[in-house]
């Protein structure tokens, strides 16, 4: 096992290194000068010439990725052209919001996935079935912020039971996560049910029926162990989805979290800001790519051996 | 066990296709006839008709001019006049759900022709040429997946700056690694096949080898994928006009019309619930479709 933890770990540094320099080069791809267009072309020249400099934009390409490496190995993004502030203490006033709200999607979209998923499997064909698979199609198809909106529309202004919009309460991060997991928890139940289908139809199952093991042990014990180990190499693959859609989620519900820090900074052509944020977005990404190998590898000991 | 054997009998069936081309024919009737007989299927392929006939007539059945406001008609609720009602702007729903659909469906189709025209040829030569070039091509998607999908999109409409071209190629890259690994998979089970060892036997050039045996082969999974892949960039599109990265005012698009709704949603609910509907039973139906003929086509697809 320690071997492979070292290996995951040294494939990951290419990687991380990669990333820094498609982040270090957004700034150069934007169409035009990067100066004109983040200043939105009402700086003075004098401006400009001093934000060139602070960015460092007027040294050689490889001296500023350099600077750029440097500075991000000792936690520094530099700073947010918009507020001024370090684009570090702007992103850690926010993250916290979209980690929670991200965590708590994924318990919703683990919970009623898995539940879709065995109801499906154990009523193979039968309408219970169809209907699981039905929704589980829907909720795919779902626009995210049509979906919260309709939420909205009946659980806080018809039904008053949830607040709108707003971080102010616990109950605030119910009907979010709820828009967020949807997608995540019928991708989910698919998987679950045809796992569940497979192992089913194991030798192994009906051994186990056969020398007479009670049905929920069999199910517990024999087929959904076995059952969710594909299952749970799809959620690193998820949780890409719920950070992506977390920007819109979040924009739908006023919900103070990095997305729409994103898209603020959008607006506001705040290069370092968005620049920021997707290295952190990226990082997180591969942190929980790298645990759910882990955990499969844990899990599946033949995965460590080949 | 059906899917199995089924799964068998595809390959068998495309290698005798691939050598006698009157085979070939009977191979795609068998399956059309799966595909029609796939009741999700169909009823996938009628909505997705029912979408492009709506974008298609948008002038005949648009009975006002879907971006000129009309102030003193402001949030009329549906009527037979305004048979969807109509907007903060005084504008009907109706033609400018029609009208927007088309916007909706061109960055659809847009941004997947983008993934596919970098995917595909990527995958092949991943998959055919084996070895280093693998390699490299695989080292780079990886990165590439290293950042999530809409992410990547929003990054990169945040480098181009706001606009409906940035968004269709934003989509569209974004999609790549998806279309890129699907193709790689599929090749490399197909290079391990008789008949391209056959055929490299026979002297066959490793171009001819890609275009008369490789290609047709990967066709169905990569038909699926299009299908599946056309609701995501749609889903994708109305998601970042939405956020106002996409059109711009008064351009019709449906995820712009959910927006501009919201600030009246508790006094005209049909404003932004209307066009959001639209998107999900598009959406919906693409996915049925792709389902359907994944199902047909390739049951060892998951």
């Amino acid at each position: 096992m320690q071997r492979y933890v070292v290996q995951r770990l040294w494939h990951l540094v290419p990687v991380l290194l990669s990333v820094s320099v498609l982040v270090f080069l957004m700034v150069h791809l934007v169409p035009g000068d990067p100066v004109q267009v983040m200043l939105q072309e009402y700086g003075s020249p004098a401006q400009e010439a001093a934000l060139r400099h602070s960015l460092g934009l007027d040294r050689p390409l490889a001296v500023q990725y350099g600077t750029f490496l440097w500075r991000l190995l000792h936690g520094d993004l530099g700073r947010s052209i918009h507020s001024g502030r370090p684009v570090i203490a702007e992103i850690a006033l926010r993250l916290p919001y979209t980690l929670w709200l991200t965590a708590a999607s994924m318990a919703v979209a683990i919970a009623l996935g898995l539940v879709l998923g065995m109801v499906a499997a154990l009523w193979h064909r039968r309408i219970l079935d169809y209907a699981a698979m039905i929704a589980a199609l829907a909720g795919i198809s779902l626009p995210s912020f049509w979906f919260g909106l309709v939420l909205i529309l009946v659980f806080s202004y018809y039904l008053r039971w949830l607040p709108a919009a707003g971080a102010d309460t616990p109950w605030s991060l119910i009907l979010p996560a709820v828009t967020l997991g949807t997608s995540a928890a019928s991708i989910i139940a698919r998987l679950s049910r045809s796992s569940l289908l497979e192992v089913l139809r194991q030798e192994f199952i009906r051994t186990a029926r056969a020398k007479g093991v009670n049905e929920l042990q069999v199910l517990y014990r024999h087929g959904l162990r076995n059952a969710l180990i594909p299952v749970l190499s799809i959620i690193g693959l998820q949780f890409a989805g719920l950070l992506g859609g977390a920007v819109i989620v979040e924009s739908v519900f006023g919900w103070p979290g990095l997305g729409r820090l994103a898209v603020d900074a959008i607006f506001n052509r705040d290069m370092p800001l968005i620049q920021g944020i997707v290295l952190i977005a990226a990082a997180i990404f591969v942190a929980v790519n790298l645990c759910i190998d882990l955990l499969y590898a844990l899990v599946d000991p033949r995965i460590r051996y080949s | 066990m059906l899917s199995s054997t089924r799964g068998s009998g595809t390959a068998e069936t495309g290698a005798a296709g691939a050598a006698r081309p009157v085979r070939a024919l009977s191979h795609a009737a068998i399956g059309l006839r799966r595909i029609t007989q796939h009741r999700g299927a169909v009823a996938g392929a009628v909505l997705i008709a029912g979408l492009f006939l709506g974008a298609l007539m948008a002038p005949s059945f648009a009975r006002y001019d879907p971006t000129e406001p009309h102030f003193g008609l402001r949030l009329q609720p549906p009527s037979a006049v305004f048979p969807l009602g109509t907007d903060s702007f005084g504008r009907d729903i109706l033609s400018r759900l029609a009208y927007g659909g088309r916007v909706s469906l061109v960055v659809g189709a847009v941004s997947v022709l983008v993934s596919f025209a970098v995917g595909l040829p990527l995958g092949i030569v991943a998959g055919y040429a084996g070895g280093r070039t693998d390699n490299l091509i695989m080292r780079a998607i990886d990165v590439w997946l290293a950042f999530p999908e809409l992410l990547l999109a929003i990054g990169i409409v945040a480098v181009l700056g706001p606009g409906l071209q940035n968004v269709m190629l934003a989509i569209g890259i974004s999609g790549v690694p998806g279309v890129c690994r699907l193709v790689r998979g599929s090749v490399l089970s197909i290079k391990e096949e008789a008949y391209i060892e056959v055929a490299r036997a026979v002297g066959g050039t490793a171009a001819h080898i890609v275009r008369a045996h490789v290609f047709p082969n990967v066709l169905a999974p990569v038909l699926v994928l299009l299908t599946l892949r056309l609701g995501t960039a749609i889903l994708a599109g109305v998601g970042l006009s939405f956020l106002g990265l996409g059109v711009q005012p008064p351009t019709p698009e449906w995820g712009a019309m959910v927006a501009e709704g919201r600030a009246y949603l508790q006094q005209a609910w049909w404003v932004s619930t209307i066009p959001g509907a639209a998107i999900f039973i598009s959406v919906m139906g693409f996915n049925m479709l792709g389902d359907g003929l994944r199902d047909a086509l390739d049951p060892r697809l998951h």
